[in-house]
C-alpha cells in the first residue's frame, strides 16, 4: 500500500532523516516511535509532502506522490495533528467539512456522512454548531479526527495524535479508538513516542533513532528478538508490562474458557484477578507466560 | 468690545457650509489614503509574512517614513507631485502604512502553527489558506493596525490645506494665521471628533466575533470606498489647460458655475486654495486660476486678468459706507473721504497691495507714499472735535484704505480718528456699523448686494452685470433700510477675475474669457 524507498531529509548539514525504507501493508497500523529529534515526525510529514523529501521515492497505491500535485494528494490523505489544529474561526461543523468542501461534495452527502461520523465518535450533533473553543480536549481529538476521515481516505497520518491528552482520557481513547470500525479499514502511519500506545496500538513499530529505523517488526518481535542493546534498553523501563501488553492468549497456546485466543494476557489477566474463583486460571496462565518468555529467549 | 464677539456656535452655523465641506473633504482624503495604504499595506504585510527576510528592510523604511515630519513630507511631495490632492494622499498614505503592513505582519505570523498546518495537510491551496484561515484569524489584529492609521490620517490630513488639498485644516491654519480662535476651533473640534468617531467605529467592527469578521472583512473595503468618495475629485475633461479654483469659487453662480452656463468653458478644473494659487500658477502647475482682480501676487507673479466679456463676475467697487447720524454729527467728513474718490484704479490698488501682501510694507506707509504722490497727503492738525471710528475688514487692502482715510481725516479736518480694524468677514463690520461701534468702512458693490442686501435671483440678475445699476441699488436699498450712504467709488473693482501667466496669455493670444474658450475648443 505504502513504499518508502532510501528516503532522506536534509537541513543544512543535519541529517533529520537518513535512508531510511519500509512498507506498510493495506489496513495495517504502522507506529513509528522514538524520541524527540529521531526523525519520525519528519517520515511522517514527507508523506504528504508537508515536508519535501532531499533523496528518495514514496509510492502510495504504486503512485510516486512526487509527481502528484500536493494538494490533491493531501485530500485523499486524512491527517491528524497532536494540537488538533481545528480553525478556531470555523464551528465544527464547518471544520469537519473543510475537505469536502474542497473536493465539492453536494451538502446533503455530506451532511450525511457527518452525522454518521458523529455517531461513531460518540460526539453529540449539538456541537455542529459549537466553536472549538468550547469543547474539551478530548472532544477536540476526537473532531480532529472525523475531520480526517469525513471523506473517507484510504490513508491516515497521526502525529502524536494523543499527546496532549491526560491519562484517563487517554486511555478512553485508545479504547474507542481501537474499537472503531472506520479504522480497520485504513491504513495507518502514527507517530508516537509514548512506548505503551505504540505497543498497545501498533501492528507494526518502526523504532527510530537519529534519522534511522533501528528495527521494525511487531510489537513481540521488537520485545523478544530485540536487534541490538538501543532496542532492548528504549523498552526496558516498561518491559513486564509491554509483555503482558503484547502476548496474545493464542501466543502461549492456554485455553481460558470465556477468552478467545486474540486476547492479550494483560487483558485476561486484569479480569481474571478481580475473580478470586479463577485462581487456579490465573496460576496456569502466569507460567504459559514465563515459559513462552524463556523459549522465545532461547530461539 | 466684547459684545462683537461671535461665539463659536455663531461661526460654525455662519460658515457651516463650509464646515461640512471641510468635513466632508477630510473624510474623503482619509478614507482615499487610508484605503489606498489598506491596498499597499496589506500586501505587503502578507509578503513579508511569507519572505520573513524582506520584513526588516520593509518594516525599517516604513518606520523611517513615519518619522519624517508632516511638514517636511508634504513639503518634499510638492516637487515631486505638485499641489492639490495627489501629494497630500501619497504623504497620508506613506504615514499610513506602517501600523497596517506591521499588524499585518504580526497578524498573519502570530496564526497558530498547527492551524496552518492543519489547513495545508486538508489540501488548501495557498489562497486558500490565506483568505480561508490566515486572513480571517489575523484580522482583529489587522483591524487594530488600520484603527491606529486611521486615527494619524484624520490628524495628519488637517496638514492637508497647506498644499491645496482641503479639509479641516483650512479652518484650523486659517484660523492660526487671522489669530481667530473661534476659527481654529471650527476646524479643530470636528476634526478630534472625526478620530474619536472612527476610532469607536473600528473598534465595533473589531470586537465583532470570529463569523461576522469574516463578512466585516469584505464590507471593510466597501465602506472605505463610499466614504472615499466624499472626497470631491475634479473630473478631467482631458483640456490642454489646467485651472486652479478656490472651493468657494467653485460653487458659487458668480464663479464656475456661471463659467460653464454662460461662456461653456470646458478646462481641467482643480480645487485649491488661495493661499498656495498664485504661486501654484507661476510654477506652470495650474494655467488658470480664480483670483481677485487687485490682488497684490498678480503683479508679483506676472499674471494678467482675463477679460469678463459676458460680464459674469458681478462689479466689486469699492467705496466708503457711512451711517447718516455719523454723517451729520460730523459734517466735514463726507467730502474728506471723497477726497479719495476715482484715485485709484485696478492697477494702482494691485501695486499697493504687491508692496503690502508681498514686499511687506507696512499699510500705513504704502498709505502715506500713495497720498504723498498724489499731492494729497497734508501733516496732522492734531483736532480735538470729536473721534471717526474707521472699521476696516481683515485684509491688507482694507488697511491700506482705512489708513489713508484716516491721515485725510487728521489732515483734512479737527476730528481725530480711532481704527477699528481686523473686524473678520463682511457681517462683524457691518454689525459694528449699524450698532454705533464704527462711524464708517470701505465696502465693495457686490458684497453690499450679495451678503448684505440678499435680494431676489431677479433683481441680482437685471443689476449684477452694470456697475452703475449695482451701485444705486446698493444706495438706494441701504439708505433705506439702515440709514447708511455709500459715498462716492474709490475707482478701482476688487472682484473675482480669471488669470493666467502674462506670458503664456500672449502667447496664445487669450485676452478674454471668450478667447480662452475658444482656444481651448480648437482641438
Amino acid at each position: 500500500m505504502i513504499k518508502v524507498e532510501h528516503l532522506s531529509k536534509h537541513f543544512g548539514n543535519v541529517k533529520a532523516v537518513d535512508d531510511i525504507s519500509f512498507n506498510v501493508n493495506e489496513h495495517e497500523n504502522l507506529i513509528l516511535l522514538g524520541t524527540s529529534g529521531c526523525g519520525k515526525t519528519t517520515t511522517l510529514k514527507m508523506l504528504n509532502r508537508l515536508i519535501e523529501p532531499t533523496h528518495g521515492k514514496i509510492y502510495i497505491n504504486n503512485k510516486n506522490i512526487l509527481e502528484q500535485q500536493p494538494e490533491i494528494l493531501r485530500r485523499g490523505i486524512g491527517y491528524v495533528l497532536q494540537n488538533n489544529g481545528l480553525f478556531p474561526h470555523y464551528t465544527v461543523g464547518e471544520n469537519i467539512a473543510i475537505v469536502p468542501q474542497l473536493l465539492k461534495w453536494d451538502k446533503k452527502q455530506t451532511e450525511h456522512r457527518m452525522s454518521e461520523l458523529l455517531e461513531k465518535l460518540h460526539l453529540s450533533k449539538d456541537y455542529l454548531n459549537v466553536y472549538p473553543n468550547k469543547l474539551s480536549g478530548g472532544q477536540q481529538q476526537r473532531v480532529g479526527l472525523a475531520r480526517a476521515l469525513v471523506a473517507d481516505p484510504p490513508v491516515l497520518l497521526m502525529d502524536e495524535p494523543f499527546g496532549a491528552l491526560d491519562n484517563v482520557t487517554k486511555a478512553k481513547i485508545h479504547a474507542e479508538f481501537k474499537a472503531l470500525d472506520e479504522l480497520k479499514k485504513k491504513t495507518i502511519i502514527m507517530v508516537t513516542h509514548d512506548v505503551q500506545e505504540a505497543f498497545e496500538l501498533g501492528d507494526r513499530i518502526c523504532l527510530m533513532d537519529a534519522g534511522k529505523i533501528v528495527q521494525q517488526g511487531t510489537p513481540a518481535e521488537l520485545l523478544f528478538k530485540p536487534k541490538n542493546k538501543f532496542v532492548s534498553d528504549f523498552l526496558q523501563e516498561q518491559r513486564l508490562q509491554l509483555e503482558f501488553r503484547s502476548v496474545l492468549l493464542g501466543d502461549i497456546k492456554q485455553e481460558i474458557s470465556g477468552f478467545d485466543e486474540n486476547e492479550t494476557v494483560w487483558s485476561v489477566m486484569e479480569k481474571l484477578k478481580s475473580n478470586g474463583d479463577r485462581s487456579a486460571e490465573f496460576e496456569r496462565l502466569m507460567s504459559a507466560f514465563y515459559q513462552y518468555k524463556q523459549h522465545q529467549a532461547h530461539e | 468690545m466684547n459684545e462683537q464677539q461671535q461665539t463659536l456656535w455663531d461661526f460654525m452655523r455662519q460658515q457651516s457650509d463650509k464646515l461640512a465641506t471641510q468635513t466632508l473633504e477630510h473624510i474623503g482624503l482619509t478614507f482615499i489614503s487610508l484605503f489606498l495604504a489598506v491596498l499597499v499595506g496589506l500586501p505587503l504585510g502578507i509578503l513579508i509574512a511569507r519572505k520573513r527576510k524582506l520584513s526588516g528592510s520593509v518594516l525599517g523604511i516604513a518606520g523611517v517614513l513615519q518619522t519624517i515630519p508632516s511638514i517636511a513630507l508634504l513639503g518634499f511631495m510638492i516637487p515631486l507631485l505638485g499641489i492639490g490632492p495627489k501629494p497630500a494622499i501619497v504623504a497620508l498614505l506613506l504615514y499610513a502604512l506602517l501600523p497596517i503592513i506591521r499588524n499585518t505582519y504580526t497578524g498573519i505570523t502570530g496564526v497558530d502553527a498547527s492551524v496552518k498546518e492543519a489547513a495545508t495537510a486538508m489540501g488548501m491551496s495557498k489562497l486558500q489558506i490565506l483568505f480561508k484561515v490566515e486572513l480571517p484569524l489575523a484580522m482583529p489584529v489587522i483591524l487594530a493596525g488600520i484603527r491606529t492609521a486611521t486615527v494619524i490620517t484624520v490628524g495628519v490630513a488637517t496638514l492637508a490645506s497647506y498644499i491645496a488639498a482641503g479639509g479641516l485644516g483650512e479652518f484650523i491654519f486659517g484660523g492660526i494665521s487671522l489669530n481667530n480662535t473661534n476659527m481654529i476651533l471650527a476646524g479643530a473640534i470636528p476634526a478630534a471628533l472625526l478620530a474619536i468617531i472612527f476610532d469607536f467605529l473600528l473598534s465595533l467592527v473589531q470586537k465583532l466575533n470570529f463569523k461576522k469578521v469574516k463578512r466585516a472583512a469584505y464590507a471593510l473595503p466597501v465602506i472605505i470606498v463610499l466614504l472615499a468618495c466624499f472626497y470631491f475629485i475634479p473630473s478631467a475633461y482631458g483640456s490642454k489647460l489646467t485651472a486652479g479654483f478656490t472651493p468657494e469659487f467653485m460653487g458659487r453662480q458668480d464663479g464656475n458655475l456661471g463659467l460653464q452656463s454662460k461662456y461653456h468653458l470646458k478646462i481641467h478644473t482643480i480645487v485649491i486654495s488661495d493661499a498656495v494659487m498664485y504661486k501654484a500658477a507661476f510654477e506652470k502647475q495650474l494655467d488658470v486660476i480664480s483670483g481677485y482682480s487687485t490682488d497684490g501676487r498678480l503683479k508679483a507673479y506676472n499674471l494678467v486678468v482675463l477679460k469678463d466679456d459676458k460680464n459674469i463676475f458681478p462689479p466689486y467697487f469699492a467705496a466708503p459706507i457711512v451711517r447718516e447720524d455719523a454723517l451729520k454729527k460730523f459734517p466735514g467728513l463726507e467730502k474728506t473721504l471723497n477726497l479719495l474718490s476715482g484715485k485709484i484704479n485696478d492697477t494702482v490698488m494691485t501695486e499697493l497691495n504687491y508692496r503690502t501682501d508681498y514686499l511687506h510694507e507696512s499699510p500705513e506707509k504704502v498709505a502715506k507714499d500713495f497720498l504723498v504722490s498724489k499731492n494729497l497727503w497734508r501733516p496732522e492738525r492734531g483736532g480735538t472735535d470729536g473721534i471717526v471710528r474707521i472699521g476696516s475688514k481683515i485684509f491688507g487692502e482694507q488697511y491700506i484704505l482705512a489708513n489713508m482715510y484716516s491721515m485725510l481725516i487728521k489732515g483734512y479736518t479737527d476730528y481725530d480718528v480711532a481704527t477699528k480694524t481686523g473686524l473678520g468677514g463682511t457681517k462683524i463690520c457691518f454689525d459694528a456699523l449699524t450698532n454705533n461701534q464704527i462711524d464708517f468702512y470701505p465696502e465693495y458693490t457686490g458684497t453690499g448686494l450679495l451678503v448684505i442686501l440678499q435680494p431676489s435671483q431677479q433683481i441680482i440678475n437685471s443689476v449684477e452685470g452694470s456697475k452703475e445699476k449695482t451701485y444705486n441699488y446698493d444706495k438706494q436699498e441701504f439708505e433705506k433700510r439702515y440709514q447708511v450712504k455709500w459715498l462716492m467709488p474709490i475707482g478701482f473693482n476688487n472682484a473675482y477675475a480669471l488669470m493666467m501667466r502674462q506670458k503664456q496669455a500672449t502667447a496664445l493670444n487669450v485676452k478674454s474669457i471668450t478667447d480662452l474658450k475658444n482656444y481651448l475648443d480648437k482641438k
